[in-house]
């Protein structure tokens, strides 16, 4: 490898600008003043004390645990018939319909909730939970069928016959081969899917209509100076919980690759 | 195989079809319903005939072009982000493809990628707290005497509205320019060096080249989020300085017109698709190079 030493610090510059303003949430979590200002006061435990006995951030956590479980779980299952169907048979129509699955990734985001919320209102069914969670899958979805997608392929097509061979059905086949080699694959899709829906702010907000829900609570409290100090401190929380959700799910991919026998190259196929 | 291609065919689309039918009918029936609703009558809450174009002349011909000029605006400041973001990523791709080791490769793109993946609300807000009056921003300048008035950056909206995207979305890009600096062949280089060529020539004429497939795709990745992002307006930009997807907003929920609403969302979809294309189209002559 040749040296490139301003190649090397522009980079580090660079993950230093990704990473500045999230390095603020610790420092100004843990510090005793209400004003987000440098000098440091001192250390305080305040903020978080201060978070977790606030009443509705707790159901807003909550509401946000049950959405993100139930988009990550039906995400999914979406997810594996979608990639199983893709990678394994071929049909007329294969092609548009998977286009169709994977059209969220390249549509706004704006524009998927807007189009779902003139229906949902037009029909007149009540904004709710579960029409956050209606929409959000269509957002998880093309990201869990992604995944699983290079999990199927990477599964050894031989394995599958031999069973059949061996006088196994279909079912018990897929049941007994098949899913346990491709389970790392599908505990990475859910942990995506769980962590993008836990963050997701425009469909919680627009058919949720209101509800308190963890992103959206946090996007209307910022615009208080005084509930800034206890938003950094839940900031920090959730920071950590992503990353260590991120960390598992990515243990789990390559543990997947690692089992089916493939190279890994950083998950860029 | 000892299937006929007819029971492939019915068991692979049995299989696919509850994704099939859940996207069926919760996106692209939503989406045909506004491409509907954008050429009728709409009033307050209620939608009706006759068809009519006047949704459509509305977004063009409102009083002093006000429409056109927020959606000119968002088209403008989603391309600006696009390409400062895609200049910002493109040497750190550089570097990880050919400066780092091959087994410390993907412990740099976790790195990159980790950002990405916490709160978006989160991070947009932070930038609130640097950029905003009394932010970090202004305490440094004033105390380093620089300036002895609160600078207030997040109110210049459009030029706050820019750092914020381009923070948000720089990991996007540099994954997509990553894998295409990967796929360029090594010894393609080597053999332009060895022509006598400097390293420099050669990166604009094998190398860039070669990636500039990657660099679309981070071009394109960037840029469709960034057309419709209503978070950065609504909060760093003060909701002074709307954009497409705050006009949307509010045509469908505060004024309850769907018609109108939905015309601009189909406007607003034309446009990305419009620029989306003319993005695949430079690839393709990108690619054509590359024969």
């Amino acid at each position: 490898m040749k040296k490139a030493p301003i190649l090397k610090g522009y980079t580090l510059f660079y993950l230093l600008f990704l990473y500045g303003p999230i390095l603020l949430l610790p420092i100004f979590a843990f510090n005793d003043s209400k004003v987000v200002a440098f000098p440091l006061k001192g250390l305080t435990l305040n903020w978080f004390a201060e978070m977790a006995a606030d009443q509705n951030l707790r159901t807003a956590a909550k509401n946000s645990l049950i959405i993100a479980f139930s988009v990550a779980s039906i995400s999914t299952i979406l997810g594996i018939f979608a990639a199983r169907a893709s990678v394994r048979y071929r049909f007329p129509g294969k092609a548009p319909i998977m286009a169709m699955i994977m059209l969220p990734l390249v549509l706004p985001e704006m524009i998927v909730a807007m189009a779902l919320l003139v229906v949902l209102l037009s029909l007149g069914i009540q904004l709710s939970l579960f029409t956050v969670i209606v929409g959000q899958v269509l957002i998880c979805t093309p990201f869990a069928v992604a995944i699983l997608t290079s999990a199927f392929q990477s599964l050894d097509r031989s394995l599958e016959e031999a069973s059949l061979d061996l006088g196994e059905t279909a079912v018990s086949t897929f049941r007994l081969i098949v899913l346990p080699l491709v389970m790392p694959g599908i505990m990475a899709s859910f942990l995506i899917c769980f962590t993008i829906s836990f963050d997701e702010f425009i469909i919680a907000n627009f058919l949720g209509s209101g509800k308190p829900i963890l992103s959206v609570y946090i996007f209307g409290q910022f615009r208080f100076p005084a509930k800034v100090p206890s938003m950094l401190a839940l900031g920090t929380v959730l920071v950590l919980f992503s990353i260590c959700l991120l960390g598992v799910a990515e243990y789990m991919r390559r543990r997947g690759i690692a089992k089916a026998g493939g190279n890994n190259s950083g998950g860029l196929q | 195989m000892a299937q006929s291609l007819g029971s492939e065919a019915k068991a692979g689309l049995k299989l696919i079809s509850p994704t099939a039918l859940y996207v069926i009918f919760l996106l692209a029936v939503p989406l045909a319903t506004v491409l509907l609703y954008s050429v009728l009558t709409g009033g307050r809450g209620n939608v009706s005939l006759p068809v009519t174009g006047e949704n459509y002349a509305e977004i063009f011909f409102h009083p002093k072009f006000a429409y056109l000029y927020i959606m000119f605006k968002s088209l403008m400041v989603a391309l600006g982000v696009t390409f400062i973001t895609v200049m910002l990523a493109y040497p750190v791709a550089y570097f990880v493809s050919f400066h780092v080791r091959p087994e410390r490769k993907s412990l740099w793109l976790f790195l990159i990628t980790i950002p990405f993946w916490t709160s978006y609300i989160i991070r947009v807000s932070l930038w609130f707290v640097i950029l905003g009056y009394g932010g970090l921003v202004d305490q440094m300048l004033i105390s380093l005497g620089i300036t002895d008035v609160q600078l207030n950056i997040a109110s210049y909206s459009i030029l706050s509205i820019v750092i914020v995207l381009a923070h948000a979305y720089a990991p996007f890009a540099v994954l997509p320019i990553f894998v295409s600096l990967e796929k360029v062949d090594r010894s393609l280089l080597e053999a332009g060096q060895d022509l006598g060529e400097s390293r420099w020539i050669t990166f604009l004429r094998v190398t860039l080249p070669l990636s500039m497939p990657g660099v679309i795709a981070a071009a394109l990745i960037v840029f469709i989020p960034t057309v419709g992002d209503y978070v950065t307006p609504e909060l760093v930009g003060d909701g002074k300085e709307p954009m497409i997807a705050n006009i949307i907003e509010t045509q469908l929920l505060k004024l309850q017109n769907f018609p109108q609403g939905s015309a601009f969302a189909v406007a607003s979809m034309l446009m990305v698709g419009i620029v989306s294309v003319a993005f695949v189209l430079l690839n393709k002559r990108f690619i054509g190079v590359q024969k």
